[in-house]
């Protein structure tokens, strides 16, 4: 097996760090990463714990190409569970950090209970140590990682930790690695701060050795590179405008949600597209973008460097923000403007940094912004209550907002519970937009029928990384569906969350799937790992992956009734564009997609196939 | 006809497919820390730079060398590290300017680019061409020819 087998089990309460033996049988069913860390999860908690307690557990995972010179191997996934959601949390992210944590000899951190004092994880190769971090607390994600090099006289260390949002329990705070990269979604650094784990700092120098056949290896992530550097998008579309060269694509197809909802296309779209990042500002003359830049092994490079207009209200007297810095992606664009209805390019970028220096999701942020400015339009907020005016398209208000959310001041506290809980505070459940209590990110489920299904069953709340169906409702990838038709949606889904599930496994990047499909990665598994990992195999344990994560919300009280869409979504239809009239047609696929699955009619996996996929 | 590692900064995204590969070429490993070229990446200017040994001409590794271990290969003009005469005394590492030759824990030796015997790994995996393998005499080739594009004279009829 390409994986080290060995896994550090951190019991915080105790002070202790225990090598261990990863479980053999499991890595045949679920390979590495999230399927292997979500069955450890599964095993080791009742899902019915409150998330923020010390008896969840928060695990730091990589795939076994992790570390390799697989293209875009290098991601890390942490696995908990999620106070937002109260689900299985998976967050997923690039950088730097999964390679160091690899090449320390590491396939899997688990944290457990909560120490007594604020604390951080030192990894430097076999030795790991629990250090006392008091004088990181209170600290940002910038000023952490910043300070952790320093004291151990290492620049070359790899920093994953949480700012002043995870400290502060935001309920959708991330965990940031190299300044810019996060496991971003459903509160995993909510969890973190909960065990008063500031910070997991890792060197690692012994590097990758045992892949199984490393000529076939090499052959096959040549054959993959060349794949991804051929195709328009991977090799033109995103390295040029990043992921947010979808904002105007998906403007233009009338699938873009405005103003919490109440539209599908943002009149201000172009603005805040990845095409204006290029053009020249009046004030200073200097392009928003700086570079694109890639994570560990990446060949696509569709990250996004950026630098802030130093003239702009937020932070002509904040020198410390204007250098160049990880810049806006799409779902932040979006989250933060077309969310809000704001067109201001540098106030979103401005959100974005607070985002990456005191951890918080922008897009679970931005959609509850969404929700404030609502409320305050519909006089059920006050000014008062917010402490300024916060109208739909205000860039002001939501830089205040931002602030106050990630240092817990003021009505920050509130919104940092997210959409549902705040909407419900004010009695409004109805104008939250989520589902499972996690926002919507960038696609509006009206317009494209089979994201719309997708959000309805995502294991981990509204989302778009566990099936991504604007590939083929949107761009045509593998294949081009009509996005207002609702057959063969459900078909199509369930084939793309379970490969979604193998990628998410494996240590790649999901975004090589624009130009990959499975058999594209299969041989590069089948060359790194030793054992079956056919195609088949590997379809079967996507599908595995997926019920079992099921079977952990059942558990945690989550049921087929919390497959739905908000109202709004299923009884509003979509104003203007493409999609005019078309509401979300969810009635129409869940019976077939629960069919499809082999879940009885409440959604629950019956026992045929439960016995079908071993679990 | 010697060839040279030319370094584009402008071109690198970052991605350590270099390091990888460096590593992977040296010691069938995939590990950045054995890698002889390094990214270094100078976040708040948006810029990453590869940076690696040059092969002086007359080299102050070589020259430094109290046991002669460092040889020219003459084939490829690179400077050369004899593992099995190198005694560790990190004499080499004080005296090159550029921190390019670096000792290794693991061994007790130094180690350098050694341009893979002619054909460095390096270049051939960057994905963006920001590590290129060209003529060592025309290393400004392609930023001339960039300029010489830039130029507005017609050709006369």
């Amino acid at each position: 097996m390409a994986l080290a087998r060995k896994l550090l089990r951190v019991n915080l309460t105790k002070g202790t760090c225990v090598e261990e033996p990863v479980n053999q049988d499991w890595v045949r069913q679920f390979l590495g990463q999230r399927g292997l860390a979500t069955k450890y999860l599964a095993s080791e908690i009742d899902p019915k714990i409150d998330a923020l307690s010390p008896e969840n557990k928060l695990i730091f995972t990589v795939g076994p190409l992790t570390g390799t010179m697989a293209a875009t191997g290098g991601r890390y996934s942490v696995v908990t569970k999620g106070p937002l959601t109260n689900a299985i949390a998976c967050g997923n992210s690039g950088g730097y950090f999964g390679n160091e944590l690899r090449s320390a000899g590491w396939d899997m951190v688990i944290f457990e209970g909560r120490s007594p004092t604020p604390v951080y994880l030192f990894v430097e190769n076999e030795k790991a140590q629990l250090l006392p971090a008091d004088e990181f607390w209170g600290k940002s994600v910038w000023e952490t990682e910043g300070g952790l090099k320093r004291k151990h006289q290492d620049p070359q260390i790899r920093v994953s930790c949480i700012g002043r949002a995870g400290e502060n329990q935001v309920l959708f705070a991330g965990i940031v690695n190299d300044l810019h990269r996060a496991a971003g979604r459903s509160g995993v650094g909510a969890v973190m701060g909960s065990k008063n784990l500031k910070a997991f700092a890792v060197r690692g120098t012994m590097g990758v050795s045992s892949i199984a056949d490393p000529k076939a290896f090499m052959a096959a992530v040549k054959a993959g590179k060349k794949v991804l550097a051929d195709n328009p998008v991977t090799g033109q579309g995103l390295p040029k405008y990043g992921t947010q060269v979808l904002m105007n694509v998906i403007n233009e197809m009338g699938a873009s949600p405005t103003r919490n909802h109440q539209d599908v296309q943002f009149e201000g779209a172009r603005k805040i597209s990845g095409e204006a990042m290029h053009e020249k500002r009046e004030t200073d003359g200097k392009t928003h973008l700086v570079t694109n830049q890639a994570c560990f092994g990446c060949t696509i490079a569709c990250g996004r460097i950026s630098r802030i207009d130093e003239t702009h209200f937020s932070v002509n007297t904040k020198p410390e923000y204007w250098g160049a810095s990880g810049g806006l992606e799409y779902e932040a664009a979006w989250a933060f403007g077309n969310a809000n209805g704001i067109d201001d390019l540098e106030a979103l970028q401005y959100c974005n940094l607070l985002c990456n220096e005191e951890g918080f999701d922008p897009i679970s942020f931005g959609a509850t912004v969404g929700a404030v400015m609502e409320l305050y339009e519909l006089g059920v907020i006050t000014k008062e209550e917010i402490g300024f005016e916060a109208p739909f398209g205000s860039a002001e208000a939501l830089c205040k907002l931002a602030e106050l959310t990630a240092r817990g001041e003021g009505f920050g506290k509130i919104l940092g519970q997210g959409s549902k809980r705040l909407c419900e505070k004010y009695g409004r459940p109805d104008l939250s937009m989520t589902v499972k209590g996690q926002e919507f990110p960038a696609y509006d489920g009206r317009a494209l029928q089979g994201m719309g299904l997708a959000y309805a069953t995502s294991n981990r709340g509204a989302c778009h990384l566990r099936g991504y169906m604007v590939s083929p409702e949107v761009l045509g990838i593998p294949v081009k569906l009509d996005p207002q038709a609702t057959e063969g949606k459900p078909e199509m889904l369930k084939a793309f969350q379970d490969a979604t599930a193998v990628v998410d496994s494996t240590g790649l990047c999901l975004f090589t799937t624009f130009a990959w499909n499975l058999n594209d990665i299969q041989p590069q598994i089948q060359a790194a790992c030793e054992g079956d990992w056919s195609m088949e195999s590997l379809l079967a344990m996507g599908e595995r992956i997926w019920n079992l994560e099921r079977e952990f919300n059942l558990a945690a009280g989550i049921t087929g009734k919390d497959d739905t869409l908000p109202p709004r979504l299923l009884n509003e239809p979509c104003k203007t564009g493409p999609q005019a009239g078309m509401v979300a047609q969810l009635g129409k696929m869940l019976p077939e997609y629960y069919q499809l699955r082999g879940w009885n009619a409440e959604g629950v996996p019956t026992s045929e196939t439960r016995t079908r996929l071993g679990l | 006809m010697q060839k040279s590692l030319h370094i584009d900064p402008g071109k690198c995204t970052g991605c350590r497919q270099c390091e990888m590969a460096c590593s992977y070429e040296h010691t069938g490993t995939f590990n950045t820390s054995d890698s002889r070229i390094k990214i270094f990446e100078f976040h708040h200017e948006g810029r990453n730079v590869p940076y690696t040994c040059t092969q002086c001409a007359e080299a102050w590794c070589l020259n430094a060398c109290p046991v002669e271990a460092i040889k020219v290969d003459v084939l490829t003009g690179a400077k050369v590290v004899s593992e099995s005469v190198c005694v560790g005394c990190k004499v080499c590492t004080i005296a090159c300017p550029f921190g390019t030759i670096n000792y290794k824990q693991e061994t007790g030796k130094v180690q350098k680019c050694d341009l893979c015997g002619g054909d460095p790994a390096c270049a051939r995996e960057c994905p963006t061409g920001a590590i290129t393998f060209v003529d060592a005499d025309w290393t400004g080739l392609e930023r001339m020819r960039q300029w010489a594009q830039k130029t507005d004279t017609q050709a006369q009829v």
